[in-house]
């Protein structure tokens, strides 16, 4: 019952959303609009494949971490390995508690619904797929590292040492296993279940069910439900996500959602703008009278007269 | 680190300064032996010579280093902090120096207050080659300027992105500048059919500039709003992009003040000091207005208590407004001041400057809130940065001599604000 009324929700929102970008202007943009909207929040949240995190199941064997490598035919140093890099797609993170407890933590792209990558990509060398998870195109990328700025998760990483051929790499939720009907390389490899491959919905619904049916054991709460607007990467925790170094500060407001409030006005701006710099100097030559001197200067009489 | 510097150092000297310094130094007194050539500068003309080039070779080391080794070689820009000096100067503070022109081309074409027409062709120079600099910097910024040049962002277009507006604005605007000054380059040639053309579409020109303007230098700031929580509270505003639109305006006018006396002392021509000081007085308005609006946007966003703080941000908010728009709003306002040509000068310096470090904060230092303060330019971007700034003022400076961008060296045009 949760997983239906939190679907309801995010709908609501997202239509809200789209109500309020067409209300506040570009009702002349409304057609590009529309398809510019269904573009980006295309793919059906619900059916879009994700994947469940579930912390106090993982025991840090770093398998998922190993197989990434493999599949993705990732060199990465010592050092990168430490955390995300261009050659570590995904990295299991270790934390301490006293006590003795310890919590590792997965981390990757996360695969937003609404991703902030994409939509701030102007040449959409980072985009959203089909089928959901967002990939990349390096023949279009332009090294400008402004999806880097953008996400709200700080996961896209670039090659710092290559001259002209340097690319964003990331977690691309291996897509072509997945299209090839193969599971993650992570998710197969995970020997505990802590990581679970499905469509979003029904991960959600299972998300709030292991919740619910341990109301005591684990955090009340699914990271990336509506982080940043929704991910397809799904956490539960038995350890508050402030303390395993999740940004709890993310909006739930997609993030494209903050740049287009002022794009879509823009039209607007600039039409009106137009209007007014026409007319005035309109104006201005009417007043002036025909002023306008079409004899280049140096062949002007001397000036002054 | 350091011994990376030490090693460079060393390098350069060894194999660039030593040579040429040599080279010079052989070449010329043979000249003199045999040829009884002589040249008469000023010592200290040379050694501003000798140092310029001696940046100018740095930058070039630099450069070609970013170019074979990566971006990792020559900044200090990292995973944790993707865009550093060159975005944050070259890029967005260039662009910012450069917005008198569409002002001053508006107020002169469109309003046809044609007194300020004497400033428009040098001002709309400035800011011409400001805008190829920012170009040229960013094609040494981005990771595969390839495809830039390929054009790729015209094929794929993504009306989402608000960088990819910022680029297209960028482009078209540099040619509408180009378009605006090169009457002065006809003129020079006595071109008599390309003056014409050129001379009668510069009004629309100078509309759809100023509409490219308005654009970009907003969406400049448009581009730190996809960043929700990453930029400090003092600097974060859906405003942003308003704000951005009117420091262009009042830094860019600023710029033309603090252009013309440079010029004017380099080129030892006079002064158009009243139209400066009217300029002054509009720039007074708009920078209190500009305080006054930042703080009620503040005072709104309930963020007001972090101006009373006396961290690194309340320091560099204070610095930027109080010392860069509220100070000089204040002095701007007396006619005595605006009177003194030195005093007006060093306000619009002092503008510039702090117009600068608004860019700065926003690009740079408001993300140390969240990322901590893990980067510091690297001393190669900084040449780097130098380096196109006086490459630009020494263009500029060949420009003034070959082309008629001041009206005193040419005569005909000064009179007309007896027209009006
Ligand atoms: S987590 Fe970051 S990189 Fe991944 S889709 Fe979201 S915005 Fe893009
Ligand atoms: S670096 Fe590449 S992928 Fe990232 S925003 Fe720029 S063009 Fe797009």
């Amino acid at each position: 019952m949760n997983a239906v009324s939190s679907t309801a929700k995010s709908l609501s929102r997202r239509q809200f959303l789209k109500l309020s970008a067409v209300t506040a202007g570009a009702a002349a943009l409304a057609g590009v609009q529309a398809s510019a909207m269904a573009a980006s929040t295309g793919v059906k949240p619900g059916s879009t494949p994700a994947m469940l995190i579930d912390i106090s199941r993982c025991v840090g064997c770093s398998n998922c971490q190993r197989s990434c490598i493999a599949a993705n035919n990732l060199h990465p140093t010592s050092e990168q390995l430490q955390g995300l890099s261009a050659q570590t797609f995904t990295v299991v993170q270790r934390y301490d508690f006293e006590g003795g407890n310890t919590r590792f933590v997965k981390r990757q792209c996360m695969h937003c619904l609404d991703a902030a990558c994409a939509s701030a990509c102007p040449v959409s060398a980072l985009y959203k797929t089909e089928a959901g998870p967002i990939a990349y195109r390096p023949d279009r990328c332009l090294g400008c590292r402004y999806c880097m700025v953008s996400c709200p998760f700080n996961i896209p990483r670039f090659e710092w040492n290559k001259g002209l051929t340097p690319e964003i790499r990331k977690c691309m939720f291996c897509i072509e296993r997945q299209e090839a009907g193969q599971l993650p390389a992570c998710a197969e490899n995970c020997p505990t279940g802590a990581l679970k491959v499905g469509t979003r919905e029904e991960l959600l619904r299972e998300a709030h069910a292991r919740i619910a049916a341990h109301p005591r054991f684990y955090v009340d709460h699914v990271y990336g439900e509506h982080e940043a607007g929704g991910t397809s990467m799904l956490y539960i925790s038995d350890v508050p996500f402030a303390l395993l170094g999740f940004r709890t500060d993310v909006t739930t407001r997609p993030i494209p959602a903050y740049t287009w409030d002022v794009m879509s006005k823009l039209p607007w701006v600039v039409g009106g703008l137009a209007a007014v710099l026409t007319g005035a100097s309109i104006y201005t030559r009417k007043r002036n009278g025909a002023h306008h001197d079409d004899t280049p200067p140096w062949e002007r009489p001397e000036a002054g007269g | 680190m350091l011994q990376d510097i030490l090693m460079l150092t060393a390098f350069f000297i060894l194999r660039i300064g030593v040579p040429l310094l040599l080279v010079i130094g052989i070449g010329y007194s043979l000249l003199q032996r045999f040829y009884g050539v002589k040249l008469d500068f000023s010592p200290k003309f040379v050694t501003g010579v000798g140092l310029v080039l001696a940046l100018w070779a740095l930058a070039a080391i630099a450069v070609i280093l970013r170019f074979t080794d990566g971006l990792g070689a020559v900044t200090n820009l990292s995973d944790q902090f993707p865009l550093g000096l060159w975005i944050g100067f070259d890029v967005m503070a260039g662009a910012m120096l450069g917005g008198g022109a569409f002002v001053l081309a508006g107020l002169v074409y469109v309003f046809g207050i044609e007194r300020y027409r004497p400033i428009l062709r040098s001002t709309i120079l400035t800011a011409f080659l400001g805008y190829v600099l920012l170009i040229v910097a960013l094609l040494v910024d981005v990771g595969r300027p390839q495809n830039i040049l390929l054009a790729r962002p015209v094929y794929f277009i993504n009306i989402h992105s608000v960088l990819w507006e910022v680029a297209m604005c960028v482009l078209c605007y540099t040619v509408v500048l180009a378009l605006e000054f090169s009457p002065a380059l006809f003129e020079r040639l006595r071109w008599r059919r390309m003056w014409r053309l050129t001379h009668k579409i510069t009004l629309p020109l100078v509309i759809v500039g100023i509409l490219l303007s308005t654009m970009h230098q907003s969406s400049l700031g448009s581009l730190w709003l996809i960043a929700p929580g990453k930029l400090h509270g003092l600097w974060y505003s859906p405003l942003l992009p308003v704000f951005f639109w009117i420091s262009a305006v009042a830094v860019g006018l600023a710029m033309v003040t603090v252009e013309s006396n440079l010029s004017a002392r380099a080129f030892k021509r006079g002064l158009e000091q009243d139209l400066l000081a009217s300029l002054g007085k509009a720039n007074a308005y708009l920078l209190a207005f500009y305080a006054a609006f930042r703080l009620a946007d503040l005072a709104v966003r309930g963020q007001l208590g972090l101006v009373l703080r006396l961290d690194l941000p309340g320091v560099l908010f204070w610095v930027e407004l109080g010392l860069g728009a509220i100070l000089p709003a204040a002095l701007l306002m007396r006619p005595q001041i605006r009177k003194n040509r030195d005093a007006l000068f060093a306000i619009a310096a002092v503008i510039v400057a702090c117009g600068i470090l608004n860019r700065l904060n926003v690009s740079m230092f408001s993300l140390y809130s969240y990322t901590g303060p893990i980067y510091i330019p690297s001393w190669m971007e900084m040449v780097v940065t130098a380096g196109m700034f006086t490459f630009g003022a020494a263009v500029f400076a060949l420009l003034a001599r070959l082309l008629p961008v001041f009206p005193a060296e040419h005569g005909e045009q000064a009179t007309v604000p007896a027209q009006v």
